[in-house]
């Protein structure tokens, strides 16, 4: 038993540690872009609504019906229709750089979504208190939605880290690398099964991790619990 | 007379277009005085909300002006209008205080919106906190905060820009009655101590009774009614007056007496003397109706109902008797042939 661990690992403990390497990379990168993006799309969606702090009927079903589109595609689909623009955007379709284009592509509105989301349960009450002291509608997207919204908006970040996790072994099976490209490579195609089974483990391991971490921060950072 | 810090006229509000469109305010005109403290008082939908916010301009009224300060805030640019905002600040009845926020730091924030300095901010901060009684929660989160020091939290961050005018949405609604009243003594002090003009919304004439020195009558919309507390309180002249002042007096429609007449006492000598001298001075006895009376700085004030005699003779006697009272006034309320 112990040998055929020591076994597997001698002979596959090095593409292991970089197919790892490459997917946290891949998740981290993506999932930041992500928000650079998405974070912006759902203040825009939630400050523009009717009653909002800043009401563009217009804006606000032009960007809904973007983002729905961009939802509304799978990823594997996303990605193989993107790739002549990822080319163009990174110079290459695959490897990590032309992964993180349609992860961040097919994130952003998902991420836009989750945003949306968590600033529309804060108290609306407390927006126009702020409206009532004068504050701009810059002022009360930065002191009141984003800060007020911290402990959902960190919840949200867990849920968009676990799906970017996801689509980048989607990614590997159309030579992103990572770990869902050992899976594919080794696990199927060369009917590794331990191969298989340790890349199952490394990712139920990271999703349990992130979940946990993020979980905990959430309850950490909020005021409300105290 | 003292100027009018806020005057309102023909102000109008219609919420939503056409077929769906709700008035919600119509024909408003009034003035609150600087430095007084100003109620408005009205059952649940009359309009007191959508009104006071129609005085720092959250809600644009649909037509009419709100002058406030001597600014015109309709003609105002957004950038004037949150400018003129940090002179008239609001207080509400669910407090809505920055939940992930200290207690300092939510009293800041008004003074981080105008761009005060951070070691400015948190000195003006704590001496507000030591105002409202609450220096020793500066650094308390507002979920670890009773309503009643919630609210005040929420007063020393109203003050925190020296407003000029302090509006208060229900502000004690949600309050215990003990903590309704430190509230109000609190409010009463402040309008004293800093001369900030304070404009009440409540829907329980107590509040009004409590602090205020001219209300009025919001109902349905209009204005029924205003003028000084003492004056609506000793003779409201208005149904929905009468309701709001004397809850328990509201009855008319069902009386069984013929001829049916209001007393107003202002102030003077209680009901039962009245009462009892009606006998002995003219033999004519009346039926109390119903009767509703308070004490207001050490003078009585109240309402009665009397149902006359069915003797056209005796009821008029009785009249010409009661008419002849010092401060007591009376009227009419209705007469079946
Ligand atoms: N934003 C709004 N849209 C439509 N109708 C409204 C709105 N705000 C208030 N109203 C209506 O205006 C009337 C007065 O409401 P409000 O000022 O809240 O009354 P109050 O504070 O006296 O209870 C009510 O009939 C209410 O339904
Ligand atoms: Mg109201």
């Amino acid at each position: 038993m112990l040998d055929t661990i020591s076994g597997f690992f001698a002979e596959y403990g090095q593409i292991l540690g970089q197919g790892t390497v490459d997917t946290l990379i891949m998740t981290v990168v993506s999932t930041i872009l992500a928000y650079v993006i998405g974070l912006p799309l759902g203040v825009l969606l939630v400050i523009t609504q009717p009653h909002g702090i800043w009401p563009h009927k217009w804006l606000n079903r032009a960007l809904g019906w973007i983002i729905n589109v961009g939802r509304s595609l799978p990823f594997i689909i996303l990605m193989l229709a993107i790739m002549d623009f990822t080319k163009l955007l990174v110079g290459t379709k695959v490897g990590i750089r032309g992964a993180v284009v349609p992860l961040v592509v097919s994130a952003a509105p998902f991420i836009a979504r989750l945003v949306e989301t968590s600033l529309s349960e804060v108290d609306a009450g407390v927006v126009e208190a702020a409206q009532s002291m004068g504050a701009s509608t810059f002022q009360i997207v930065w002191k009141v939605y984003l800060p007020e919204a911290r402990p959902s908006l960190t919840l949200g970040g867990s849920i968009s880290i676990i799906t970017i996790l996801a689509y980048t072994a989607i990614a590997g099976c159309v030579g992103a690398g990572g770990l869902g490209d050992l899976a594919i490579r080794y696990g199927y195609q060369r009917k590794v099964p331990s191969m298989m089974l340790a890349t199952v483990v490394l990712i139920v391991i990271f999703v349990q991790i992130i979940q946990s971490v993020f979980s905990w921060l959430s309850k950490a950072i909020d005021k409300r619990l105290k | 007379m003292a100027q009018p810090i806020i005057e309102i006229r023909h102000l109008t509000k219609t919420f939503g277009t056409g077929d769906t469109a709700v008035t919600a305010l119509e024909d408003i005109n009034l003035e609150v005085r600087a430095g007084e403290i100003f109620g408005i008082i009205g059952l649940s939908g009359a309009g007191k909300s959508t009104l006071v916010r129609c005085m720092n301009l959250l809600e644009r009224p649909t037509s009419g002006s709100v002058v406030v300060d001597g600014q015109e805030l309709t003609a105002l640019t957004e950038a004037q209008l949150r400018k003129a905002r940090r002179s008239i600040t609001m207080i509400f009845q669910g407090f809505h205080l920055l939940m992930q926020r200290t207690v300092l730091h939510n009293v800041c924030f008004p003074m981080e919106l105008s761009g005060v300095p951070k070691a400015r901010q948190r000195q003006r901060a704590l001496e507000l906190l030591e105002l409202v009684g609450l220096a020793d929660k500066a650094e308390a989160y507002p979920a670890q905060l009773s309503g009643g020091q919630k609210q005040r939290v929420a007063i020393a961050r109203a003050l925190a820009t020296d407003p000029k005018v302090l509006l208060c949405d229900e502000a004690t609604s949600a309050l215990d009655p003990n903590t309704t009243a430190s509230i109000l003594e609190l409010l009463k002090d402040l309008n004293r101590k800093l001369g900030v003009t304070v404009v009440v919304i409540t829907h329980q004439m107590s509040v009004i009774e409590e602090i205020c020195s001219r209300v009025a009558i919001l109902d349905g919309g209009v204005i029924a009614e205003q003028g000084e507390v003492e004056d609506i309180f000793s003779n409201p002249r208005t149904e929905i007056g009468r309701q709001l002042v004397y809850p328990s007096c509201v009855r008319i429609a069902q009386l069984p007496a013929s001829r049916v007449i209001r007393l107003a006492f202002n102030g003077g000598s209680s009901y039962e003397p009245l009462i009892a001298s009606l006998a002995i001075d003219c033999g004519v006895k009346v039926n109390i109706l119903g009767a509703d009376t308070r004490n207001m700085d050490g003078r009585a004030f109240g309402t009665m109902l009397l149902g006359l005699p069915q003797d056209p003779g005796e009821a008029a006697k009785a009249l010409e008797y009661i008419r002849c009272q010092p401060n007591i006034t009376v009227e009419e309320v209705e007469h079946h042939a």
